[in-house]
């Protein structure tokens, strides 16, 4: 009877946030730092349409190749939850979640979601050096300065993060949008790229917020709090 | 710009964390958790666990290390040793790995290291490369397996480059040489690796003071340099160590 109860209670509670889990890769990192800045919180990974529709807020992580995340999501019926969820509550793509938003990625030649106009590209790694003629490499992997592109007033995600603060990343491949007023913040690597973008009650980064350490972990505890 | 990473390295042994007196006697250095969240304080870029474990039957006992770390040092994490199937490699990142490096594996059979990097994601596979120079080979720096016991006769450089193509996202270079030396890196080594592949490579073996690990980047090309001892005996800190590079002009994050 008891155990009854809490199956039918834990399944009954609210979901404060889903973490959307369409089989690509691993997300107990994103879970664990969010569960450490909103220990009072119901963090749930979950593939589950319905759940998604009932949680309060989305993280959308990514890990992979582009193309395979998009025919896993649809292999598990979950494009339109995570287009509605786009839509209308606030909701944090990280890394491929970021990527899978746009049109179309050079990564094999694929359609993306096309809920931002603009395209993703690969880092060009024959063409790259730095300031001292080094080789940069590809994955762009380490931590980099992210500068906050701050429109008319700050964005909630910024807060308590210092402008150029270093965020940890690693991918080869970085979203252009077409809209220059989504661009939220660039890094350089070594030509300014898009790192995160920002419109309504999404915001969506190339960096990994959950391996970034203190500046990282704000982010997360902003994206918590945040009432957009 | 992007910073050059320091990452300490952890060896682990039955679960535990250790140090090693040259290669002879094994200390327990105490509790993992702290030790990673020390030099998560200190400004570790990355952190590296290696397990050391000789007995198959005691190595399930890094996951729960890592499950631990993970929860509470939101870093990334590297882990090694041991690493035999996919399914190892599966379990350590839903342990709480970020990256799983594969070093003898690699050599046996190279399908293992595509195999994992396209269910995975290239971004978390390392392969770990041994080199020694040797003399009997018409190339200089030959990859050994088993912890440096075996010679494979495979050029170290052709190998990393053959790697890369098959899905590493980054190599981990240590150098049988210099290991446990503390006269710096092989920096020919690295540069040559670092020239021939696209991806990062992660400068490992014979770290004695801080001046080898500016040299390690400016010479060596290393986009990473991992060190052990230094750190674990409180030599320096890697604040410290980070401070030094960059009084050196190499970019770091302070």
């Amino acid at each position: 009877m008891l155990e009854w109860q809490t199956h039918e209670n834990s399944s009954m509670k609210k979901i404060d946030i889903a973490v959307v889990d369409y089989g690509m890769g691993n997300l107990r990192s994103v879970s664990k730092a969010l569960e450490h800045v909103a220990p009072n919180k119901n963090v749930l990974v979950t593939s589950n349409p319905v759940e998604i529709a009932n949680a309060e807020r989305i993280v959308f992580p990514g890990q992979g190749a582009m193309p395979d995340c998009i025919r896993e999501l649809d292999a598990r019926g979950l494009r339109n939850s995570v287009m509605h969820a786009a839509n209308n509550k606030p909701f944090l793509g990280i890394c491929i979640g970021l990527q899978m938003l746009f049109e179309h990625s050079e990564e094999g030649d694929a359609a993306g979601l096309g809920l931002f106009k603009g395209s993703v590209k690969r880092f060009a790694a024959t063409e790259m050096h730095d300031e001292n003629g080094a080789k940069l490499k590809v994955p762009h992997m380490g931590w980099n300065q992210v500068y906050q592109n701050q429109q008319s007033e700050a964005h909630a995600l910024w807060n308590n993060i210092e402008d150029g603060a270093r965020f940890y990343y690693v991918h080869s491949y970085y979203v252009q949008p077409d809209d220059a007023r989504i661009v939220g913040a660039y890094s350089e690597y070594p030509k300014r790229f898009t790192s995160a973008i920002a419109r309504d009650n999404l915001f969506a980064v190339q960096f990994h917020p959950e391996k970034s350490a203190t500046a990282g972990l704000q982010m997360l505890s902003n994206f918590v709090n945040w009432l957009p | 710009m992007l910073a050059k990473r320091i990452i300490p390295c952890l060896d682990v042994t039955d679960g535990r964390v250790v140090k090693g007196i040259n290669f002879l006697e094994l200390r327990d250095a105490g509790d993992p958790v702290e030790i990673a969240k020390r030099y998560d304080d200190q400004g570790a870029d990355e952190l590296t666990f290696l397990d050391i474990t000789a007995s198959s039957d005691n190595r399930g006992l890094i996951l729960h290390i890592i499950e631990k770390v993970a929860s509470q040092v939101f870093i990334p994490l590297t882990v090694g040793g041991g690493v035999r199937e996919v399914e190892d490699v599966r379990r350590l990142l839903n342990a709480g790995a970020d990256k799983v490096s594969i070093n003898t594996t690699a050599v046996l059979n190279p399908q293992m290291v595509q195999d994992a990097a396209s269910r995975f994601g290239t971004q978390c596979i390392v392969v770990a490369i041994d080199a020694k120079k040797v003399d009997n080979q018409p190339f200089e720096w030959e990859v050994f397996t088993h912890g440096g016991r075996k010679a494979t006769g495979l050029d170290a450089v052709k190998w990393a480059e053959y790697m890369a193509q098959l899905g590493a996202g980054e190599l981990l270079i240590t150098s049988m040489d210099r290991d446990g030396t503390k006269i710096g890196f092989n920096n020919p080594l690295n540069r040559a690796i670092s020239n021939a592949v696209d991806v990062p490579i992660i400068a490992s073996g014979g770290v004695g003071n801080l001046q080898h690990l500016v040299d390690g980047v400016n010479e060596g090309g290393a986009d990473a340099v991992l060190a052990a001892s230094i750190f674990h005996y409180g030599e320096y800190t890697v604040k410290q160590a980070k401070e030094y590079m960059q009084k050196n002009g190499i970019e770091v994050r302070l």
